[in-house]
């Protein structure tokens, strides 16, 4: 596990957040210090963006602290610390790039130039252009560079390159990676898991609300080296290969069975010594999520799914 | 892998920039993008304008009277006054809630004040601009004549009767979607203009119908101004209709800005 300094930038205690009757954020503990490379990884509605907006001031707990930098983040000078993205839709269409800059800039006390804002994500030549007329890549680069204008302690970035293409998104996690380097601390969310490892040393994985996994990265990745083996049986056999060694879970998925491996290769092995009549073999990645969800879902008193 | 602890490297105690500077700051940015849809902008400036060029210039009645041609021209400003704060905060603020540009403003360094502050300053200016094409025509086209004192008493009104309205466009904007957010300034905005006698003075309603317009805001702001600009007697209960209103309107606007938060991130 990674070394935490001894005052947390980011700090949840027993937090609970429900919105209506759903339960967003159930108990969650977290705390991220200084310098820290944090992933949040968990399937759509698991509670990330609810535990980012807790942290950006957003929004109250219902119970439970949420600490930025030490203060309540709904306190503005918490928030001098922190630097966040908007979703790249929702850039002012009329004002200019550079304009947005300074809106953002205006805001700290000692700012980053609005000239090397622009040079660290190759919107020099933008500078004059109004965001409406930006690419969709363009305009992603832009709210990933607002983050860092207030040369924030804590970068929070929820799912910063999503919908660019490769060479786009190796550009932007350099910069962020370079701005990392300074001794910022960089919390992010994906669904990509190369995004995780570029960005991650830490990976807290999310579900249902609670911190189902919190570990340093190369743990992480092999619990994501999951796999599904998919393969039909007749139904009074199903129950047999549960017991196969390296089985984590078995589901059923229309008339195919799903086996969720640690090790494929050893559970193929195994399903053919046992001799159980099965055909249609074929053998998948597992998505993070089913991987994650399953392998933490025995150590947990509710199954989320 | 292990994280070594870094001591910050700033260690200040960390500083919000001055309210004021925060306020001008989004005082300025209101207005560039404002400024940059110049259809809004004209629309604003020209409508009452182009009232009093329809309504009041070709009737010799009011338009050769000086005092009638003074309370024609204070009605379509007090008009102007209320169609900018409800446009400007009401429609302003439900198309940026749609915008994921706002929460991601919300998260910067500076409290709900010096951005609300940004806003009604914006409307003021708003509200204060669209006089101008009311007082040239009122000038060049009309008998209209009072003292500068007078005149300097009106202008000095706008912030006043501007405050109310500006709440209500307030609550509009966090209670209702863009889409339905103006079409119910425009269901607002109109009846409450013509029964508070913007367009047609009172002294031409139905005795039920002046009764009725006396408890609306528009009636006591239009009178207000009236009262300040003609020097004339008035009614008596308009201020404090206009207050009983401010109050009324700002509970709104509280009540409308609390519930967003708890709608918009479902």
């Amino acid at each position: 596990m990674s070394g935490v300094s001894p005052a947390p930038l980011v700090a949840l205690d027993r937090v609970t957040r429900r919105y209506g009757d759903v339960t967003a954020l159930d108990d969650v503990s977290l705390t991220v210090g200084e310098g820290e490379m944090v992933g949040l990884l968990g399937p759509n509605g698991a509670g990330k963006s609810t535990l980012l907006s807790l942290v950006q001031g957003l929004r109250r707990p219902d119970s439970g602290t949420v600490r930025l930098c030490g203060l309540d983040p709904r306190d503005p000078a918490a928030r001098v610390g922190l630097g966040s993205t908007p979703q790249e839709t929702g850039l002012p269409a009329t004002l200019r790039v550079g304009e947005v800059v300074d809106l953002v800039a205006g805001h700290y006390r000692d700012p980053m130039p609005r000239g090397e804002v622009l040079e660290r994500f190759g919107l020099t030549d933008l500078a004059r252009r109004q965001t409406g007329g930006l690419s969709g890549g363009q305009r992603r680069r832009l709210a990933v560079a607002l983050s860092l204008v207030g040369r924030p302690r804590v970068v929070l970035l929820d799912e910063p390159t999503t919908g660019l293409d490769v060479e786009a998104r190796h550009t932007l996690w350099q910069a962020l990676r370079d701005y990392q380097a300074g001794g910022a601390t960089v919390v992010v969310t994906s669904h990509y898991l190369e995004e995780i490892e570029a960005l991650a040393r830490r990976v807290v994985v999310i579900g249902a609300g609670r911190v189902l996994a919190d570990d340093d990265l190369t743990a992480v990745l092999a619990m994501a080296a999951a796999r599904r083996v998919l393969l039909e049986v007749p139904t009074e056999h199903e129950a047999a290969l549960a017991a196969l060694p390296g089985v984590l879970d078995v589901r059923r998925e229309d008339r195919r069975t799903v086996l969720l491996a640690g090790d494929a290769d050893e559970v193929v092995r195994a399903l053919v010594r046992s001799g159980l009549p099965f055909r249609d073999l074929e053998v998948r990645g597992a998505s993070l999520e089913e991987a994650f969800l399953a392998l933490t879902s025995g150590a947990d008193p509710e199954e989320p799914r | 892998m292990t994280a070594t602890p870094v001591a910050p490297a700033t260690p200040a105690a960390p500083a919000t920039r001055s309210w004021v500077a925060l306020a001008l700051l989004h005082t300025r940015f209101q207005l560039l993008e404002t400024v940059r849809v110049p259809i809004a902008v004209i629309g604003n400036l020209l409508f009452p304008g182009i009232a009093l060029l329809f309504f009041v210039v070709p009737q010799p009645a009011v338009a050769g009277e000086p005092l009638a041609a003074v309370a024609a021209v204070a009605q379509l400003g007090t008009f102007a006054v209320m169609s900018a704060c409800l446009f400007t905060l009401g429609a302003g603020v439900a198309e940026d809630r749609q915008l994921a540009f706002d929460p991601y403003v919300r998260t910067l360094p500076a409290g709900a004040g010096p951005r609300l502050t940004g806003r009604i300053v914006t409307g003021v200016l708003f509200c204060l601009s669209a006089q101008v094409p009311v007082l040239l025509i009122a000038l060049l086209l009309t008998e209209a004549s009072t003292s500068p004192w007078r005149v300097l008493g009106g202008l000095a009104m706008i912030p006043v009767i501007a405050v109310p309205f500006l709440l209500l466009g307030l609550a509009i904007g966090y209670a209702f979607p863009a889409k339905a957010a103006l079409a119910v300034i425009q269901v607002v905005l109109f009846p409450l203009a013509f029964a508070g006698g913007l367009f047609l003075p009172p002294e031409l309603f139905p005795g039920w119908l002046d009764g009725l317009s006396q408890a609306l805001p528009s009636r006591a702001a239009r009178d207000v101004v009236v009262q300040v600009t003609t020097g004339a007697d008035g009614s008596a209960v308009a201020l404090p209709v206009l207050l009983a209103w401010t109050a009324v309107f700002a509970v709104l606007a509280v009540l409308a800005y609390r519930s967003d938060e708890g709608r918009r991130f479902r």
